[in-house]
C-alpha cells in the first residue's frame, strides 16, 4: 500500500506513447529520416534545413533515385539518419564527388549537403567548377557563418564585426579580409541554372526555403544545369549568443549581409540591392496586410 | 557494366599512353579524371578521345583534388573508375587516396612518373593513416596493358585502390601492341555500390572511410572496420606478389630493379652471363605487396646484393628488409634524367649499366663504382 501522500501504483497518464497533440509536433520528423534523434546543439538551424530539403525530395517523388554526398561538419551526423543512399566526402571535396556519381548515374538526383566552411573555406573551387561545368547536381549549402563543430571559428562567410575564437574582437576588414558571398558568386556562373538563399529563422522563411529547394531540384530533374541553394542557419552555441536570440541575430547580421531571396531564375541574376528591396517590399506589404488585419477587427 | 571495350583486336602501333587507356577501357573502366602533366598527359588525352566512343566519361578536371574526388564518387556509383597523374600530381591527391582505400573503393591510379622517387610514395603513401595500395610496376607496354587490366580486376576484387607505376619511358615509347581483354575470374556483383533505389526503405546504404553505417543498421564501428581493412591487407600482402627472376641460382651478385630501368638491368645481367660473369636479376613486379620472401630466396648464396633505381634508391629499404643482413645491399643507380626534369638521363644506357654492375661483381660491396654519367645538356 503506497504511504500517505507518496504517488499512486499506477500511472496517472498513459505514457507509452505521446498524446495527439504531442504527436502531431513528433510526426514533423519527415519520412527519410530513420530517426528524430540527433546530437546537434539546442537552437541549431540544421536539423530544420535537413527537414525541409528531405520533405522537397519526397514531394517530389524521387526518395528512391537519389544520392546524397556529404560533407564534414555538424551537419555529418545525419549520414547515419537520413534514409537515402550516401556516400562521405572529405571536407570541401563534395561537389566532384557528387560529379562523379552524377556522371555515372545520370537518371538520379544528386546532391551535396556542406556547411560554410566546407564549401566556402576548404573547397571553394570545387563548388565554383561544378557549377560553371553546369553539373546537374544540387548543392545545398548551411550557412551560419562559423566552423561549429570546432568550436566557434572564423569562416569565409563571417561577417564584419562578428567575433569568433579565432576573431575574438570581431571580424575586421582590414586585418582578415571580407566574407564571401557564395551565392552571388555562383549565380555569376554560366552553369549554374538555379541559385537561392534561404534561412530557417521563421516559419515563413522555412516554407520559403522548402520552395527554393525543390525547384533546385526540379531544375537538376529538368537537366537544366547546375542548381543551388544556400540555407542560413543558427548557431547560437559557435555565435556565443543565448539560444533563444539565435532567429534574430541570423536576420540581423549574417541576414544582412547573406541576402535572402532567388538570386539566378532563368537566367536572370539579381544583385544584393534588388534583393534587398525586394525584401523591403515584402515586409512592407506584411505589415500593411497586419495592420489591415488589426483594423478590420 | 560491360567489360569488354575492344571488339576485334589486333596488334598495332601504339605510344604506351595510348595502350595503357586502350587496357584500361578493355578492363571495362567507364570513367576518368585528371590533370594534365608530363609525362602522364597524353593518358589523358586518351581517355578524352575514347572514353565518349565507349559510352565513358572523361573529365578534364580544375585540378587533382578534383579529379580524384571526382573518379572516388564514378566508383561510388559502382563504376569502374581512374585517375592518374605524375608522382607530383599525386602528392596532391593523397588525402582522398587515403580515405577511399578506408572507403574500400575500387580506385585504380596511373603514375606516370618522373623518376623512380616515387617509390616511397607509391607504396608507403604520402597520406595520413594505416593504409596501402597494391602498386604493379610494368616493365613494359605489353606487360603494362596487361597489369592495367589485372589493377582493375584486383582493386575489385580486394575493394582496394591499385597504382600502376610508371614513367616517361613507358608512356611515350612507341612499341607494337595488342590489346587483348584479359582471361579473369568473375566477381561478385557490387551491392555495395549507390544507386539510390533504397531510399526510403530503411535500408539505405552508406559508403564511407569510418565504416559508419545508417540508424538501425550501424556499421561496424570505427576500430573493428579500421581492423578489418588491417586483416585485409594482410592477406593481399599473402596473394599479391609477384615477382621475375632470372639466372639467381647460382649467382654471386644479384641486381633488383622494378619498372622500365629493370628492362636495362636485366638486359645487362643476359651480356653479363652471356661472359660467363654469375650474376642474377630480380624485378618485383609488385612493389606492394613486396615479393620479400622471393628477393630473400633469389639473393640467398650471393656475396652482393644490388638494387638499381633512378632515384637515390628507396627500394633498398625493402630489398634490405628482405635480406635480412645474409648479404651486403648496394645500390647501383642514381639521379639521372633530361634537361627538362620529366625524361630519362644519360644513367639509363644499357652499357653504363653493365659497366656498374660489373664493377660490383668484381670488387666486391666495397667497390668504387663509376662516376655517375651527368647530362652534359643541362
Amino acid at each position: 500500500m503506497a504511504a500517505a501522500g507518496s504517488s499512486p501504483a499506477g500511472p496517472v497518464l498513459d505514457t507509452s506513447a505521446p498524446p495527439a497533440g504531442a504527436r502531431k509536433i513528433a510526426d514533423l520528423k519527415p519520412d527519410l529520416l530513420l530517426t528524430g534523434d540527433h546530437n546537434l546543439c539546442p537552437g541549431c538551424g540544421e536539423p530544420l534545413a535537413v527537414r525541409v530539403w528531405l520533405e522537397a525530395l519526397q514531394e517530389l517523388g524521387v526518395a528512391q533515385d537519389s544520392i546524397l554526398v556529404l560533407g564534414i561538419g555538424c551537419y555529418t551526423m545525419f549520414s547515419a539518419t537520413v534514409d537515402l543512399d550516401s556516400v562521405q566526402a572529405l571536407h570541401g571535396r563534395a561537389p566532384s564527388v557528387a560529379t562523379g556519381v552524377k556522371r555515372m548515374r545520370p537518371d538520379k538526383v544528386v546532391l551535396t549537403l556542406q556547411g560554410d566552411g566546407d564549401m566556402v573555406n576548404e573547397g571553394l573551387q570545387e563548388v565554383l567548377h561544378t557549377a560553371a561545368r553546369g553539373e546537374r547536381v544540387t548543392c545545398i549549402l548551411l550557412n551560419n557563418g562559423v566552423f561549429g563543430e570546432t568550436g566557434g571559428h572564423m569562416t569565409a562567410t563571417s561577417v564584419i564585426g562578428q567575433r569568433t575564437k579565432s576573431s575574438l574582437e570581431g571580424r575586421d576588414a582590414e586585418y582578415h579580409g571580407y566574407p564571401i558571398l557564395i551565392g552571388d558568386l555562383v549565380a555569376r556562373l554560366q552553369g549554374a541554372a538555379y541559385v537561392a538563399r534561404g534561412s530557417v529563422h521563421n516559419a515563413g522563411a522555412v516554407a520559403r526555403t522548402k520552395r527554393m529547394l525543390r525547384r533546385a531540384f526540379e531544375t537538376q530533374l529538368a537537366g537544366e544545369g547546375f542548381s543551388f541553394v544556400e540555407v542560413l542557419t543558427m548557431c547560437p552555441t559557435g555565435w556565443f549568443i543565448p539560444t533563444a536570440d539565435g532567429p534574430d541575430y541570423l536576420h540581423d547580421t549574417l541576414g544582412e549581409v547573406h541576402v535572402m531571396g532567388e538570386l539566378k531564375v532563368d537566367g536572370v541574376v539579381k544583385t544584393t540591392e534588388e534583393l534587398h528591396e525586394e525584401n523591403a517590399r515584402k515586409q512592407r506589404e506584411v505589415e500593411s496586410a497586419l495592420e489591415r488585419g488589426g483594423l478590420d477587427q | 557494366m560491360s567489360t569488354t571495350g575492344v571488339a576485334a583486336p589486333t596488334r598495332r602501333l601504339m605510344e604506351g599512353s595510348e595502350a595503357i587507356a586502350e587496357a584500361a577501357i578493355a578492363a571495362g573502366c567507364r570513367f576518368f579524371a585528371g590533370y594534365p602533366m608530363t609525362p602522364f598527359t597524353e593518358l589523358l588525352e586518351t581517355f578524352a578521345r575514347r572514353l565518349p566512343e565507349e559510352g565513358g566519361v572523361c573529365i578534364n578536371a580544375e585540378s587533382e583534388l578534383e579529379a580524384v574526388g571526382m573518379a572516388w564518387g564514378a566508383l561510388a556509383a559502382g563504376a569502374r573508375a581512374a585517375t592518374g597523374s605524375t608522382g607530383q600530381g599525386l602528392s596532391l591527391m593523397q588525402e582522398s587516396f587515403s580515405e577511399i582505400t578506408l572507403a574500400e573503393l575500387p580506385l585504380v591510379v596511373f603514375n606516370m612518373a618522373r623518376s623512380q622517387g616515387d617509390y616511397f610514395q607509391a607504396t608507403r603513401g604520402g597520406g595520413h593513416g594505416d593504409y596501402r595500395h597494391i602498386v604493379l610496376a610494368p616493365v613494359d607496354i605489353n606487360e603494362a596493358v596487361e597489369l592495367t587490366q589485372l589493377a582493375f580486376h584486383l582493386a575489385d576484387r580486394w575493394r582496394n585502390p591499385v597504382l600502376v607505376y610508371g614513367d616517361y619511358l613507358l608512356a611515350h615509347v612507341t612499341e607494337s601492341v595488342l590489346v587483348e581483354p584479359l582471361e579473369l575470374p568473375a566477381l561478385p556483383a557490387k551491392e555495395w555500390a549507390l544507386d539510390g533505389t533504397l531510399g526510403g526503405s530503411g535500408r539505405s546504404r552508406s559508403i564511407s572511410p569510418l565504416g559508419l553505417g545508417k540508424h538501425g543498421h550501424e556499421g561496424p564501428g570505427i576500430e573493428r572496420h579500421l581492423r578489418a581493412i588491417a586483416d585485409k591487407h594482410t592477406e593481399i600482402e599473402r596473394a599479391e606478389q609477384r615477382v621475375e627472376t632470372a639466372f639467381t641460382d647460382d649467382a654471386e651478385t644479384v641486381v633488383v630493379a622494378f619498372g622500365t630501368p629493370a628492362r636495362f638491368v636485366r638486359y645487362a645481367v643476359q651480356q653479363l652471363r652471356a661472359d660467363g660473369e654469375k650474376v642474377g636479376f630480380v624485378r618485383p613486379i609488385s612493389l606492394w605487396p613486396f615479393p620479400s620472401a622471393a628477393v630473400a630466396e633469389a639473393c640467398a648464396g650471393a656475396t652482393a646484393v644490388a638494387t638499381f633505381e633512378l632515384c637515390t634508391g628507396q627500394m633498398i629499404d625493402d630489398v634490405r628488409l628482405a635480406v635480412l643482413g645474409a648479404a651486403p645491399v648496394v645500390h647501383l643507380g642514381g639521379i639521372s634524367t633530361d634537361g627538362s626534369g620529366f625524361g630519362v638521363g644519360p644513367l639509363l644506357d644499357a652499357e653504363i649499366v653493365r659497366d656498374r654492375i660489373l664493377a660490383l661483381h668484381r670488387d666486391g660491396p666495397g667497390a668504387e663504382l663509376p662516376p655517375l654519367p651527368l647530362n652534359e645538356r643541362g
